[in-house]
């Protein structure tokens, strides 16, 4: 299994982690299943949809949590956040060189209600913290459920962002935004706007995301263990510099309404063009454009 | 969402190459399928939580079917269905076996 996109979490963990050295928590025997989805009689998962555990990455001793998109769409509820937030515990604990986050998912289980929308505020106190002790925390999105809501929130307080094209990172979902606002407001069934909005390439032309890789579970593999070696820690001053960055994206780019004047705005000659490029011409061609 | 339960006897006891596997996913239209070893029998167990209830004559004939196919005992199955089709059942329960007796640890 090559592509990332298509693996599913447990197959993602195979291929980016070091052969054989996978400890899973918690396994599906545990059955640590959700009582909220019990009581509504709804499908339960014998994992609660995230798979969890420590194992080597590239040799660097890490934790892992991996999100499963086809369960529910990723949906975090109580039990989910629960595991995943025991998994930063041990961090404290356990000698580790990073944590890394598999994510996909549409955010807060809503069946879930409130336990879910705590158990994702939960996580993102959890990557803080974790951060704050020098601990990298760094995602990866490239699954077919994208990383939205809550959980978008959450990869925004990670060290780093690794993403493919194929992935989508935002807060409201397209659908979510077509819903509330109307299909002229956002037509979530456009899928070249969608992605010139929240895919991979514009997450790493406005730099959301620090690294953009190709759909390869290789290539997400040694960008992860290229972020764990080289995470920055989270002190007052990094988090200035950001929210700096942030302001003066905002004042550049605040008044455009497609991602393509964003690209034009940033250089690029041919805007219409973006989507077509490979990864690699990308990076090259954007890091020409910023030096320039 | 209906729970069943089989039980099948005379298989002969597997020898797992794992403590347990999962295969699938509970996705809509699929399935998981848990193999856990259960030495203290050499019965084949199975039971089943489905979202798609009223189907119990089709998953005891897709049970049954498998049973014949690999008579296989001295292991416990549980799945969870998100309305998966007998085909798909099929296969993923052929697929769970396989991976479950697997020499080379992937």
């Amino acid at each position: 299994m090559q592509s990332y996109y298509e693996a599913t979490a447990r197959e993602r963990i195979a291929g980016i982690l070091d052969p054989g050295s996978w400890h899973e928590i918690l396994p599906p025997t545990a059955r640590t299943l959700s009582p909220h989805l019990k009581a509504l009689d709804l499908p339960v998962a014998f994992d609660d949809g995230v798979v969890i555990g420590s194992g080597a990455l590239e040799g660097l001793p890490v934790l892992v949590a991996a999100q499963e998109g086809g369960f529910m769409g990723g949906a975090v509820g109580e039990v989910q956040g629960a595991k995943i937030v025991g998994l930063f515990e041990r961090a404290k604990a356990a000698r580790v060189a990073g944590v890394v986050l598999l994510l996909e998912t549409g955010g807060v289980r809503l069946q879930e209600a409130n336990a879910g929308l705590i158990a994702v505020s939960e996580v993102i106190r959890a990557i803080c913290a974790t951060r704050v002790r020098g601990i990298p925390v760094v995602a990866a999105i490239g699954g077919k459920f994208g990383c939205f809501g809550g959980m978008g929130i959450a990869a925004g307080c990670c060290t780093s962002i690794v993403m493919s094209e194929e992935g989508r990172l935002g807060l409201s979902g397209p659908e979510v935004i077509e819903t509330a606002h109307g299909v002229e407001e956002f037509d979530s069934l456009d899928r070249a706007l969608v992605w010139r909005t929240v895919g991979g390439k514009h997450r790493f032309l406005l730099g959301d995301c620090a690294t953009l890789v190709d759909d390869r579970q290789p290539a997400f593999r040694s960008a992860l263990a290229q972020a764990v070696r080289t995470g920055e820690e989270l002190e007052l001053a990094s988090l200035e510099r950001e929210q700096r960055t942030l302001d003066e994206r905002l004042e550049r780019f605040g008044a455009y309404t497609d991602g393509e004047d964003i690209w034009r705005d940033l250089g690029f000659d041919k805007p219409a063009n973006v989507p077509l490029l490979a990864t690699d011409a990308l990076i090259a061609l954007s890091k020409r454009l910023r030096a320039a | 969402m209906e729970r069943l339960q089989f039980r099948f006897d005379g298989g002969s006891r597997v020898a797992a190459a794992s403590d347990a596997c999962l295969v699938g996913v509970v996705a809509s239209g699929n399935l998981e399928v848990l193999i856990e070893p259960a030495p203290q029998t050499d019965a084949c167990a199975i039971e089943i939580r489905t979202a798609a209830n009223g189907f119990g004559d089709v998953w005891q004939a897709v049970m049954t079917d498998f049973f014949e196919r690999h008579r296989v005992g001295g292991i416990r199955i549980s799945i969870n269905d998100a309305g998966a089709t007998p085909a798909i059942v099929s296969l993923r329960l052929d697929q769970a076996i396989e991976e479950f007796t697997r020499r080379d640890p992937a």
